[in-house]
This record gives structure tokens, sequence and C-alpha cells, in this order.
């Protein structure tokens, strides 16, 4: 596994074996909040570990701007467990705490999730009895400035920038920065191996606090 | 300066009751800074925010914008973070470093760490003949009234006069206490990050829920299930998953009527402890390592005494939620009637194993980051009171669960055994309230 540090202590704190807890339950339940059909989103095309010719570039960063937009798109339909399974076994989603962090292993950090803290973070939202969910309560994302930083064999490193809007019961909130996206190419398709959320308003004080991933 | 209309404030204090005013008056809450946090010991920060001369960091104490700085010869200053030239904040970051001196941004005047009159550009010939200078002393930034710290933790109160902080704080300085002592060197640093989180509810809504053990399970299920179940899950195929599940999944297996198995002590000034220790003492091969360490620095006997001291968190009045097992506290800090400021730190055990300071950064991340998973309901609820509250659908807030059955000992009340979700601590701070705003029956 490429997970760094595999104690028990180590932040994301479940980083034991990733992604032992997807039972099927998770998924039943990630339906019922509408995520009924499986995604196809980042399917690979086959392609030379280097896009040699322009149009291979081309090719490359349109797919890689598609799987932006339909993970965007997953996380404003509130399709969580279809979110989840765009990770690898090892995948982290990381919000630090500051933007001069370069690990969230030993640092504080704003969300710091392997897959089991993230369907930990699912099966909570979905509960019935989560108060701070009952009222309406929708998120709008816009993706871009999709910028292809690192080609390897089969990872890719991709900065874009987002913004997120925010309805909570009549409040609207705004937080916007960019993503850092590690992406391995798999049989499945691209997969997230780390999404790196850098919140330009990270630091500022939280109205209220963030209950899903940004 | 007490309004005409503000009620009589005796008639809003009940022993087991408190009228919905005190939450929801904007007058009640400019009394309440003017009596209360502008008065008694309030927490300002720890001595490690600010390590080299030069360096300060921002905090507001009742109304006021304060700045806390170290001096060059080590003294750590409480100011207010003012110019007295034309008014200007002297500091406009949270935190930073100064330099040698303090430089107004608007005309240049400095001042020396201490507060007192460093230059002022051209002063003899711009004030010869004026009744402004040097000796003035109009002419410093002013100090805090007094300012103190115990083992590290700095407080500041705007009065001249009041007891001491140790006297202030009495038997809750065990806060800091427990949470010093777990370190093999007897003292902690700050971890360099703070949350900041705000509720748009009244000050005390957040106090009174901290000892509220009554709330957790019913609050927290759904976090609490969440994490039990891939606890559960990572266990089916690992054998043990790690605390942070534990510490989230509590929530619901220790179920609404165990609370009541928890214990809440009571002391003046409004101060509480709640007690009950989350099963931080696991014997995995960290905890044996870090225990090792402890007792080579104390020895075991008073390991034993350190290690088994029995506290969940600790409130210290008025707005100080402090989590020594965890190493973490929640400052206080109230912006209006309806809107209060958290500002959420954790903190190092010198001298302790790496490991040590991760368990409980996972709980940082988990329960205390702006993304927690717990709060996150609490929030809700307090905004909810702080509704309800501003309506005419009742009067008063109840706080009589268990009243009558607690027990006094000493300086100290006690809930009754079996009964830890006694409201006796919301009854503590609302008589502590009375107290400090002058309106005792």
């Amino acid at each position: 596994m490429a997970v760094k540090k595999m104690t028990n202590e180590a932040a994301p704190a479940s980083t034991v074996r990733s992604s032992v807890a997807r039972p099927s339950g998770s998924r039943k339940s990630a339906a019922t909040a509408g995520a009924a059909r499986r995604v196809a989103v980042g399917k690979t095309i086959a392609r030379p570990s280097k896009p040699a010719k322009p149009a291979d570039a081309l090719a490359l960063q349109h797919e890689v701007e598609q799987f932006l937009y339909a993970q965007a798109n997953l996380l404003d339909g509130k399709r969580w467990q279809d979110y989840i399974d765009l990770f690898t076994d090892d995948g982290v989603y990381w919000m630090p705490a500051s933007p001069e962090h370069t690990t969230w292993d030993g640092v504080p950090s704003i969300f710091a999730e392997d897959r089991n803290l993230m369907a930990v973070r699912m099966k909570r939202v979905l509960h019935p009895d989560a108060w701070s969910q009952r009222p309406l309560w929708g998120t709008n994302h816009v993706v871009g400035n999709v910028m292809i930083e690192r080609v390897a064999p089969r990872e890719i490193d991709v900065r874009s920038r987002f913004h997120m809007m925010e309805l909570r019961r009549d409040d609207v909130r705004h937080f916007a920065g960019s993503y850092l996206h590690r992406l391995r190419s798999t049989e499945q398709g691209w997969r997230i191996v780390l999404q790196r959320v850098d919140m330009t308003n990270a630091q500022a004080i939280y109205d209220y606090v963030l209950q899903v991933w940004v | 300066m007490q309004k005409a209309h503000i009620p009589n404030l005796a008639q809003l204090v009940e022993p087991d009751r408190v009228r919905r005013e005190v939450y929801t008056d904007p007058d009640i809450f400019d009394l309440e800074m003017a009596r209360i946090h502008e008065r008694v010991w309030v927490y300002c920060g720890h001595a490690s925010q600010v390590p080299n001369p030069g360096d300060y960091c921002t905090v507001q104490v009742g109304r006021q914008p304060m700045v806390m700085v170290r001096a060059t010869d080590g003294a750590v200053h409480v100011l207010y973070n003012r110019c007295p030239h034309r008014g200007a904040m002297l500091c406009g970051d949270r935190h930073g470093n100064t330099g040698a001196f303090f430089r107004c941004s608007y005309h240049a005047w400095t001042f020396h760490h201490d507060g007192s009159l460093r230059s002022i550009p051209m002063m003899e010939s711009g004030y010869a003949g004026t009744r402004w200078g040097r000796d003035n002393p109009d002419c410093q930034v002013r100090s805090a009234a007094r300012v103190q710290n115990y083992r590290g933790f700095v407080f500041a109160s705007l009065a001249e006069d009041g007891p001491a902080l140790e006297a202030f704080l009495g038997p809750a300085k065990i806060a800091f206490d427990d949470m010093c002592d777990r370190a093999p060197e007897g003292e902690v640093e700050v971890v360099p990050n703070c949350f900041r989180v705000v509720q748009n509810s009244n000050w005390k809504i957040f106090l009174e829920n901290q000892l509220d053990a009554l709330h957790p399970s019913v609050t927290h299920q759904s976090t609490g299930r969440a994490a039990h179940d891939v606890e559960l899950e990572i266990e089916r195929h690992t054998g043990k998953a790690p605390l942070a599940y534990h510490m989230l999944s509590a929530f619901s297996t220790v179920t609404i009527d165990k609370w009541d198995n928890f214990r809440t002590l009571s002391y003046p000034n409004g101060h509480c402890i709640l007690t009950g220790y989350m099963g931080l003492r696991p014997r995995d091969s960290d905890t044996l390592e870090y225990e090792r360490v402890l007792a080579e620095a104390c020895g075991e006997k008073r390991k034993e005494e350190i290690l088994t001291t029995d506290i969940h968190h600790v409130l210290l009045y008025p707005g100080l939620s402090v989590q020594s097992p965890l190493q973490q506290l929640r400052a206080v800090r109230p912006l209006s009637v309806d809107r209060t400021l958290t500002e959420i730190w954790h903190f190092r055990l010198k001298g302790a194993p790496e490991p040590i300071y991760r368990r409980a950064l996972a709980y940082y991340n988990l329960v205390n980051s702006p993304a927690t998973m717990i709060n996150a309901d609490d929030l809700e609820n307090f905004w909810k009171c702080q509704q309800g509250l501003s309506s005419q659908g009742g009067d008063w807030v109840s706080f009589h669960r268990h009243h009558g059955s607690d027990i006094a000992r000493d300086d100290a009340v006690e809930s009754a055994p079996g009964r830890g979700t006694s409201e006796a601590p919301m009854r503590n701070q609302m008589k502590a309230w009375a107290q400090f705003m002058g309106a005792e029956r």
C-alpha cells in the first residue's frame, strides 16, 4: 500500500487497511439518497505514458476535465458512495489547515480522511438523526482552470480551481480554492489517490461548519 | 450601565430555572461583558504561542481587543490593542512578530512591549507647550489590569480588584495540572493552529452544553452509529480499529442511561468538571511506551496518580472548556447576544512519544475541526435554542433535572451517584452568573 504511515495513530486516523468498510449497507443507504446507478467516470483510454502528440494531450486534458466535472456532479448530487468509489483503496481526501503543510501526517487538518473515515462521514449525513442535515441543504460546484501538472506512467497530477456555493436553510456560503488531484490509471478508469483541497478561506472563521467534502 | 428596561436582574435567575431574556436581551449581554468577561480572569492564550521577543497574538477579552506579547525580558504582557494617539489598533494581524517595539501604522508612534512609550516623531517640537508629554500616563498603551500565568496558560483580568488567578480557578485548575502532568517534562506546548468556528447562539448555551451528559447520545447519535458501523467493519477485517473510531462511536455505544454513571463536580465561580474517561488508556505498545517514559520522569506511583485522574473535561467559567486528557481546549469569545466564536487549540505533551500526540490529533481533527462530525449537530441545537428562546412560547429555561439531590461537600457540589445527567453544572454556572452580575436574590 502506498499510504505512508500504517500505525493506528497516523492521521488520517483510520489508515489501517483502507476500504474494508464498504459494506453493502452503505451502498444501500447511498442509493436512498439518489445514488441508484453506478457512474462511469474517468474511464481511461489507452494511451502512452506521456502524451506524445498534441492530439493525445488534448484527449487527456478532455478526459481529466470530464472526470473533475463528474466528480463535482456526484458531490452536488449527494451521491456519496459513488464519490467515495472514485478513490483508490489507499486514497485520501485532505483539506490542510494551512497551505504550507505538505502532508496530513502529524499536523492538524480540516479533513484528512481515507475511505473508512469517508464512510463514517457518509453514514452520518445519511442517518435520519443527523439533525444538522435536516434543513434544506445543497451545493453547487464549478470547476475550472484545469491544468495537468505532472504525467507519470500510471499517475497524473491535476490542478484545478473550484467555487462551491452552499445553501443551508436560508444561508448562502461561498467556498473557493484549488484542488490538486493525484489520479491513478486503473482498470476502472481514473481513480483518486489524493485529493488535496486548498480552500482560500480555509483559515477564515467558519460560520457554522463543513459537513461534507468540498 | 444598567439601562432602564432591563428587568430586575435578581428576578431572572432562580436556583432551578432561568428567564429566557438572559440569553436574548442585548442589554443584558452588554452588562455581562462589563460585569463578567471584562472583570474576571479570561484566558488569553498559551505562553508557547509567543515564544520569542516581539511575538504577539491578538485576543478578544469581553468586548476589548487585546494583544498578548512577549517582551525582550521574557515577560508576557497583555495590552489593549490601541494606540493612545488616535486610537488605531497597533496589531492588525491575528499573530506575528512586532520586532523590538510596536510601531503604529498611522503616525509611527512606537511603544515598548510593556506598552510604555518609546518615541513619537518630532516629539519635542510637536508637543512643546501642550499638556501631552512623555510623563503623561495617557501616552502609554494601556495594559490589562492584571495578567497571570498558570503553568503556561495566560489569563488577563481587566479589573484591578478580585481574587488572584489561582484562587479564582480553585480546584478547577486541575484542568491545567492534568494536562501538564501527563507530559513527562511537566509542560505542554501549543500546536500552531487555531480552528475558529462561530455558533449562532448565546455564549452560555455553549457552556451549558459542555457538562450536559444527557445530550451526547441524542445529539450525536448519527455520528456515533456511523463510526460504530465502520469500527466493527474494520475489526472484522483487521481485528482492531484505531482509537479514533472509539472516540466517535462512544457517543452511541454509551447509551443515554449510562451517562448517569458519570459524575459532575461544581465549584465556586461557575467552574465544573465532568468525570469519565474516554478509553484513553489502552494497552497497546504506544501507550505502554508512553507510560514507561512518564514513570521514568516522575516515578511509578506518581505516574499512576496522573493517569488515573478521572476527567472528561473541565469548564472554566466564563469561557474555557478544557479536555485535559486529550490536550485540547475551546476558548469562548462572545461576539454578540446571539453569536459566539470558539477558538480551538491543541497542545503537545512535552517529552511524550509522538504516537500519543497523534492519537489526540485524530480527535482534534475529527471532533474539533471546522469539518467536525460532532459539533455540527451541537451547533444546530444551539441555534435552535437561540431561536426558541427568542420566542414568546415560554419564559423559562429549565434546569430542574435532579435538583435537590446534589451532594454538597466542602467547596464542591457533586451530582448524586447514578445521577450524572444532573443539571447541577448549569445551576452552578447560573449561580456564578448571578453573583458576578449582582443579581443575587
